[in-house]
């Protein structure tokens, strides 16, 4: 029993030695999407350029996360566009212009930059032969061809505000329209399956497939103005960064930000793509950062995710014990902990982390990033129902005549605990370590989703990027690192266990 | 000296102990016999304070149980169970001295003490460093008498000590138990199925059936002046048992 009191000192330890350092500069955010990314990149190389350990947060999620971050400082600048804002941001508060919106930011202390040049709005696109060939440069010029074939997105297709309410507005009526894919519309596109489709402004196909975008000459589509907004206080505390993020509006139009988007498609990283930009527009070189080699990101993101597993995991070993051990002795108090327990377990873990976020919010705790509270309560919510469940299981199965005698010798509750039923129960209460531990080490990888880092992070930006070695970079290790974690776990029960409990009886 | 009076346990609708009234002597041996459900074991768990009555009252040295602290009682009880209830993970000599640890001995006293019992009970000196599971089922129940008298209680109570065991050893075990009683000079409170271990060990025999006490007295009262034909019924069983070699099929 000593050795495990042992091992649980060790992991406490080892819950809190800390391992790195808070970055304290500028916190730049970034959507999940590519075009969100290498524009987050190019504000970190701004920042870096003269202020000291920027950081940039990247691929945090969806558009109400990473504003949230913002409006509660936990980043402090990301790219966003004005259409957004208006359309997801704050539906259902009637702005009308920019001026209305730029007050509306103010009142929650969010300065928005002039627009930096393009419009990543829908818009459509054709081939250009084709497009010359009918003379088609805007939308108005379609009308004259009813019998154009047109490929759109299915979303693109049953939103209120896309197909139906295009052709109203502009009196069309094309009865060949399909419902397709995002990347099948491009390839029935190019093999001329269809004449024309709906595409966003800086796609980087545009570039690749050399796509006439048509000019939207009665203004259907609402403006998608790409901005930063940032938080107010920047232009106190850094207003060199400021400044420069000023300087940004106007030098990218919708074909320079395509063609950035299409290096990171075609296989360079968004830091070096990101780069590029910054010593044409700024002759700035922030090329300094050396792009970290394999070896070297998987070190980081091994720590990172360990960071996560032992932050969430050890503190639900110290929990969860004792709730099983509450289970067990009080039948009441321990269905409704089981309960709540095993109820936690069935809420899906992507709900999960954006359940908890408000906790750790009101908490005054980080909720997004690396090493973010949400990413780690939600793991140790996840952890503790195999341990609670095995401990209580470990106590329920002790043979009766073990507690009979253990009564019979007139031992304390406590000592009778300590002594005879926790030893007893200590095979079930590993075994359940042992399954959190395993467990945690592959649910951590979705602390990514909300930037937490670790294994994760490769393999959501693979899957954006459609690489497959991205996704293995994370996904190899990952599986590797919970076999360790098992092999880990297993010699440390051998060694936990006591002796005559794993001795075969003689007869 | 243990007393107990109107004893009543009932299990739902069964009622398991049925008003029992019986006194146990110091320095005597008594065996509770009788068939499976009579009652015998659930006196037993009721006189050492493990199962609570329903009604009527245990008395040890003239004082009620109940209104004794736990410690002193446990103190005067030694209890070892059929399959020894021994602790798996503790070591033999854990598993022994574990009553005096808790009390907090010296050391020294714990060890004189630990001697003394090995030699009353004949275990091998190597055996205590062993763990449960690597001894045999004699030596086990060697090592819970040992754990069961090392507080030196004043009763000591065993619930079918040897059913567990094989023919050979158990009959060892009989003459060396016999003899460990007759040394100690203790009330000695011994639950059987087997008429013949009681007659052995027992001054005075006490035969159940359901939950009720048929007659008391030793084996020649029971055999020349049966007080209903049951105790004739179950002498005559047993002994059938016996002529048919079954006897010491548990």
């Amino acid at each position: 029993m000593r050795r495990f009191w042992c091992l649980l000192a060790f992991l406490i330890l080892l819950a809190i030695v800390p391992i790195s350092g808070d970055r304290s500069g500028i916190k730049i955010g970034s959507k999940k999407f590519t075009e969100s990314v290498v524009l987050g990149e190019i504000l970190f190389g701004l920042a870096e350029d003269h202020e000291d350990n920027p950081v940039h947060f990247r691929e945090l999620g969806g558009t109400r996360l990473v504003f949230n971050a913002l409006t509660r400082g936990e980043i402090d600048a990301y790219p966003e566009y004005t259409g957004t804002l208006l359309q997801e941001i704050f539906a259902g508060e009637e702005i009308k212009n920019i001026e209305q919106l730029r007050n509306v930011l103010a009142n929650q202390n969010i300065s928005m930059t002039e627009p930096l040049g393009f419009n990543n709005t829908y818009a459509i696109g054709m081939l250009k032969p084709r497009a010359n060939e009918l003379g088609v440069t805007k939308y108005s010029d379609l009308g004259r061809y009813p019998n154009l074939d047109f490929g759109v997105t299915s979303e693109f297709l049953d939103r209120g505000d896309g197909w139906k309410a295009l052709n109203r507005h502009y009196g069309f009526k094309f009865p060949n329209v399909r419902g397709l894919d995002h990347d099948i519309a491009f390839r029935q596109l190019s093999n001329g399956t269809v004449d024309a489709i709906d595409v966003y402004a800086t796609d980087a196909k545009i570039t690749s497939l050399d796509l006439k975008v048509l000019e939207d000459d009665r203004k259907f589509f609402p403006r998608y103005d790409a901005v930063i907004l940032y938080r107010s206080e920047l232009d106190r505390t850094h207003p060199k960064f400021v400044e420069r993020l000023n300087q940004l509006s106007g030098t990218l139009d919708a074909g320079r930000m395509s063609s950035l988007n299409l290096s990171v498609e075609q296989g360079e990283t968004e830091t070096h793509v990101a780069n590029d930009f910054l010593i044409e527009q700024f002759t700035i070189d922030a090329g300094q950062t050396v792009e970290p080699n394999l070896l070297n990101r998987l070190v980081q993101l091994t720590v990172e995710h360990l960071d996560l597993v032992r932050k969430s995991l050890i503190p639900a070993i110290l929990v969860g014990i004792p709730i099983g051990i509450i289970a067990y002795r009080y039948r009441m108090t321990g269905n409704i902990l089981m309960g709540m327990v095993g109820i936690v377990q069935t809420i899906p873990a992507l709900a999960l982390l954006v359940l908890v976020m408000p906790l750790a919010a009101y908490l005054g705790a980080r909720t997004i990033g690396v090493g973010s509270f949400s990413a780690i309560l939600a793991l140790f919510l996840y952890s503790l129902l195999p341990i609670v469940r095995n401990t209580f299981a470990g106590f329920k199965t002790i043979d009766n005549q073990y507690l009979e005698s253990a009564e019979a010798l007139g031992l304390s509750t406590s000592y009778r605990l300590r002594t005879i039923e926790m030893p007893l129960a200590l095979h079930s209460i590993m075994t359940g370590i042992k399954t959190a531990a395993v467990m945690n080490v592959g649910f951590a990888a979705l602390g990514a989703l909300i930037g937490a880092g670790g294994y994760g992070q490769p393999i959501l930006t693979g899957i954006r990027l459609n690489r497959m070695d991205l996704i293995l970079e994370g996904a190899i290790p990952a599986a590797i690192l919970a076999l360790v974690v098992q092999f880990l776990f297993d010699i440390a029960e051998n060694w936990v266990i006591p002796k005559g409990l794993r001795l075969k009886p003689t007869e | 000296m243990v007393r107990v009076s109107e004893i009543t346990k009932k299990y739902g609708s069964k009622t398991v102990v049925d008003g029992i009234s019986l006194e146990f002597q110091s320095a005597q041996t008594y065996a509770l016999i009788g068939p499976s459900g009579c009652g015998k074991s659930t006196l037993l768990r009721i006189i050492i304070g493990l199962i609570a009555a329903d009604s009527g009252t245990v008395w040890i040295h003239q004082k009620p149980l109940s209104e004794q602290p736990i410690k002193s009682i446990r103190r005067n009880f030694g209890y070892v169970i059929q399959s020894g209830g021994l602790f798996p993970h503790m070591t033999c000599r854990e598993n022994a001295i574990l009553p005096a640890t808790y009390y907090r001995w010296p050391s020294d006293r714990i060890q004189d003490r630990l001697s003394t019992l090995t030699r009353l009970t004949e275990l091998p000196e190597d055996a205590l460093g062993r763990y449960p599971a690597q001894l045999s089922g004699g030596q086990r129940q060697r090592v819970s008498l040992i754990r069961a008298l090392m507080l030196d209680p004043d009763i000591l109570l065993l619930d079918e000590p040897l059913a567990a065991l094989d023919p050979m050893i158990r009959n060892q075990l009989q003459t060396e138990l016999k003899a460990i009683f007759q040394t100690l000079q203790k009330t000695v409170i011994v639950v059987t199925h087997d008429l013949h271990e009681a007659a052995f060990f027992a001054n005075e025999i006490v035969l159940m059936k359901n939950g009720k006490v048929v007659q008391t007295g030793p084996i020649q009262k029971l055999q020349k002046d049966p007080a209903d034909p049951f105790v004739t019924d179950f002498i005559a069983a047993q002994r059938g048992h016996l002529m048919t070699g079954d006897g010491d099929k548990a």
